[in-house]
């Protein structure tokens, strides 16, 4: 019998160490990469298409163009309709996947092993292959509109565009990769053709394999599957529109967008932040972590376990090509609305001044980042998803190898430095959906200022 | 294709079962009770669900707050309620898998003393605000409560909603805690899985240590009730939103029960994906639906098989409920193809091995070996769960759509905009929702 002491906690015993699976990296003649890991032990194959190019490459007035392209790609293949493409994946138990984000269209498909080279080969159909017909074109279309018409009554989806426009303005980081109304019915099925001829080349993509396949068979299967494809013309490097300066100042500091009877507020605070190659990764994250990156976290602790305002609340930094945004999101009582916003700055403000991180703050945020670290390599799909992150920022191949260790390196005067020099208060803006009779007066009343009512653009 | 275990009851009545899988250096542990919103009653419903909450507060020996030590160990930790069962999940590595053992038997041992009004009324309010966000503030958040409701009795247990009336969580007392727990939170009513890089016979002497000593409570008595669907029952939701949306309903087979994995692949057949038989007539030749899906719903005591579609722009509930009255009628009349049958076992058996990628957590291997544990007193079910399903046959799937979708036996529930409620179909009347 084992004695137990209810007086203390148990010591934590060492757990292994994980390595990441050895990375294979090759090229087709056509220059398309071809990226793989092995992952024993399930019949499981994950390949994903990875192109470095999201909703940031929409051109203007073209809001949603490269994220309508993806979804074209399963609809219809040379003699193939859309029904008998998506037939094909159903017999095998399999979909295509598809995630357009700003900066990158990803493509997934993951698969019983043996049917591996059927699922490959109908994924090279979608992807060198789509008709790209008007008619699937206009119903896709359609299908887009109402979509957008929809998320005019999603609270959460208002604030979320409400505060990208409110900081990014003019960058293309301010729209989201549906799109906009207004662009998608002027687009044409001659534009999506025009985009999948410039995105859509062997010479920009990564095709990735995660699961039971080893790197000779699957540049073997690569190359009978996608070896034909063949690159529109001669491409020099896509010059990246993410990079482009964001806004230093947001347009508004506070906005209110209105839904009469709402039943809470939803709420974005945040400002532009941080490159995903930015030298302060490690010391953000950290210092994440003890903001609003868990349960534990000082936000959430104070808005839902201390004040009870709300289910949940979080900050994250969105670390993109470009400067992505950091927010602070939740979703409180309408009463409470005004309290949640200052309580939120309140911690905002103070992990930067007369709060600083602590030691034992950053020592518990750093064991958390890095001590559980191995479940993000369970499944041959978050294999395939590390390997595209590796492709997508440019990350070393032992980069998952030294993260714990760049974790553990970072000290409480890196977190506290990273507080100052990132969260920058006389930048942050904050857009809320709610209410505006109930709460735009609260608002005022706590002396946060008026409210610019806030329309986004859909 | 299996998930190899060994099962062990402790004298004090907690069935516990170790699975070994080295793959990663992580452990998994899986901890089900066997009670849910089904063993609440009218008037005081949420309270399962309330009562999960208050397990994460703290208990006797670490009063701190549960996540703290779990976290910083580098866990991933949740928990939640249905109508059938509650669980509570960390993911550790597996050096930290007694820590892990230590706080979920101290919460089921020693919880009450930890508890005080303020935590109580804090996580009440968190709740409430829980129900805001995910039910009141969401388009169409409140339909599948007014399914519920027109599906089962007022007595029923799956009548109401799992997280509950607002009225009846204001109406929640602390004095209301103590009851619960002693009812349904002890070992005889709870099912351990611990899994993943553990070495057995340690695990289980770790398990015996910890939760050896917990006392014992009698077994909670089964729920038993009945409902029944003998009409056509057409309501209406007004809501805040812009497109109408049509919900069906049937009364189905139970969890497990004949009849339960044929109503599964009847729904994927008729609703789900770009090919099945709605997708392709509503969205993609007619263009009159933005979106179709159905899915069955298997609980305890009964299953209920719902379709939800939702109107493209300038297109009515009536011409939805005409097209998918045509598509259901031709199932019912032809029964499904063989290429559909042999699609619906692959996608299946597909499913199957991708849940067997994942040791913990909400679906994965741990929470299905408690599934078969609590719900058929099986964890070896699985291979059995897949046969369900592999030996189907087109005339299984025929009969089993004949039997349960008879058009004068379901509920039909038009979620329209406010103000348009002459959008529903014809002879809808106002459904009640809190």
């Amino acid at each position: 019998m084992i004695a137990i002491d209810r007086a203390r906690l148990p010591a934590i015993g060492v757990s292994p160490t994980v390595r990441f699976p050895a990375i294979a990296k090759q090229r087709l003649n056509n220059q398309l990469a071809v990226w793989s890991a092995e992952h024993r032990g399930l019949p499981v194959l994950t390949f994903m298409l990875v192109l470095p190019s999201g909703s940031a490459a929409d051109f203007e007035g073209y809001e949603g163009l490269a994220a309508i392209t993806a979804d074209m790609l399963d609809e219809g293949s040379g003699e193939k309709s859309a029904i008998d493409i998506n037939a094909a994946f159903a017999r095998i138990g399999a979909h295509l996947d598809t995630d357009v984000s700003s900066d990158a269209t990803v493509l997934t498909m993951t698969c019983l092993s043996r049917f591996g080279r059927e699922a490959l080969s109908l994924m090279a159909d979608c992807i060198v292959r789509p008709r790209l017909a008007e008619t699937d074109f206009d119903r896709l279309r359609q299908l887009r509109l109402t979509r957008l018409v929809q998320i005019r009554d999603m609270p959460s989806a208002i604030a979320d565009r409400a505060f990208m426009q409110l900081v990014y303005g003019a960058h293309p980081y301010a729209h989201m990769a549906l799109g906009t109304e207004e662009a998608l019915r002027q687009m044409t099925i001659d534009d999506v053709r025009a985009f999948h001829r410039r995105i859509f080349s062997p010479a920009f993509a990564t095709l990735v394999a995660a699961g039971e396949i080893s790197p000779a068979a699957f540049k073997t299967m690569a190359e009978e599957m996608f070896g034909a494809w063949e690159q529109p013309h001669a491409h020099s490097p896509l010059a990246d529109p993410a990079l482009a300066p964001p806004p230093l100042e947001p347009a508004h500091r506070l906005a209110l967008v209105n839904k009469t009877g709402a039943a809470q507020s939803e709420i974005r605070i945040g400002e532009v932040g941080l490159t995903r190659s930015t030298p302060d990764y490690h010391p953000l994250i950290v210092l994440n972590m003890i903001l609003g990156g868990q349960f534990v976290s000082r936000i959430n602790m104070k808005l839902r376990q201390e004040k009870g305002l709300t289910y949940g609340a979080r900050t994250a930094f969105d670390f993109r090509r470009g400067r992505g945004p950091f927010i602070l999101q939740t979703s409180v009582q309408s009463d409470g609305t005004a309290l949640a916003v200052q309580e939120a700055m309140n911690e905002l403000h103070a992990i930067r001044t007369d709060r600083p991180p602590t030691d034992v703050e950053v020592e518990a945020a750093k064991a958390a980042l890095t001590r559980g670290y191995a479940r993000n390599f369970e499944t041959a799909e978050q294999v395939a998803r590390a390997l595209s992150q590796l492709v997508l920022y440019g990350l070393a191949d032992d980069y998952f190898d030294t993260f714990a260790a760049n974790v553990s390196n970072v000290s409480v005067e890196e977190t506290r430095h990273v507080a100052s020099a990132h969260l920058d208060p006389a930048r942050l803006a904050t857009a809320i959906v709610a209410d505006a009779a109930l709460v735009g007066p609260q608002l005022t009343h706590a002396g946060l200022g008026e409210p610019v009512p806030l329309l986004p653009r859909l | 294709m299996n998930i190899p275990f060994t099962q062990h009851i402790l004298d004090n009545g907690l069935r516990v079962i170790l699975h070994e899988d080295h793959r990663l250096p992580m452990a998994a542990v899986n901890l089900w009770y066997h009670v849910g919103s089904k063993n609440e009653h009218p008037g005081r419903t949420g309270f399962a669900h309330l009562f999960e909450h208050l397990m994460f507060e703290g208990s006797e020996h670490y009063d701190k707050g549960f996540f703290h030590p779990l976290q910083e160990a580098g866990a991933s930790l949740n928990g939640s309620t249905n109508p059938d069962r509650t669980n509570y999940w960390e993911v550790v590595p597996s050096g930290a898998l007694e820590l892990a053992l230590w706080m979920e038997s101290d919460r089921m041992g020693y919880l009450l003393p930890a508890l005080t009004t303020q935590k109580f009324e804090n996580q009440r309010d968190v709740v409430l605000n829980e129900r805001r966000q995910n039910y009141e503030n969401r388009p169409y958040g409140l339909a599948t409560g007014a399914i519920t409701a027109a599906l089962f009795p007022p007595d029923h247990p799956y009548h109401w909603l799992t997280i509950g009336e607002t009225a009846d969580l204001k109406a929640a007392t602390f004095a209301d805690v103590r009851a619960f727990f002693q009812t349904y939170y002890h070992p005889a009513n709870a099912s351990l899985v611990v899994a993943g890089d553990i070495e057995p016979a340690n695990a289980l002497d770790l398990v015996r240590a910890y939760f050896g000593d917990i006392p014992a409570g009698p077994k909670p008595g089964t729920v038993d009730a009945t409902a029944s669907v003998d009409a056509e029952i057409r309501l209406l939701l007004e809501d805040r939103v812009e497109l109408p949306r049509l919900y069906l309903a049937w009364h189905s087979p139970p969890m497990f029960a004949p009849g339960d994995a044929e109503m599964d692949l009847v729904s994927d057949l008729v609703a789900n994906g770009k090919v099945s038989r709605l997708y392709r007539t509503l969205v993609y030749e007619r263009r009159i639906a933005s979106e179709v899906m159905a899915f069955q719903n298997s609980r305890e005591l009964a299953g209920f098989w719902q379709l939800i579609a939702t109107a493209a722009p300038g297109h009515t509930l009536t011409e939805l409920d005409e097209a998918i009255g045509v598509e259901i009628g031709k199932f019912l009349d032809e029964g499904p193809t063989a290429d559909e049958v042999e699609r619906g076992r692959v996608q299946a058996e597909a499913q199957f091995v991708y849940r067997l990628q994942t040791l913990g957590g909400f679906g994965g291997k741990s929470d299905q070996l408690n599934a078969y544990s609590v719900f058929l007193n099986d964890p070896g079910f699985f291979e059995r769960d897949l046969a369900r399903y592999e030996r189907v046959t087109a005339r299984d799937l025929h009969s089993a759509a004949a039997q349960h979708l008879r058009r004068d036996r379901r509920v039909a529930l038009s979620v329209v905009p406010r103000g348009k409620a002459h959008l529903a179909l014809d002879g809808s009347t106002l459904a009640v929702v809190s």
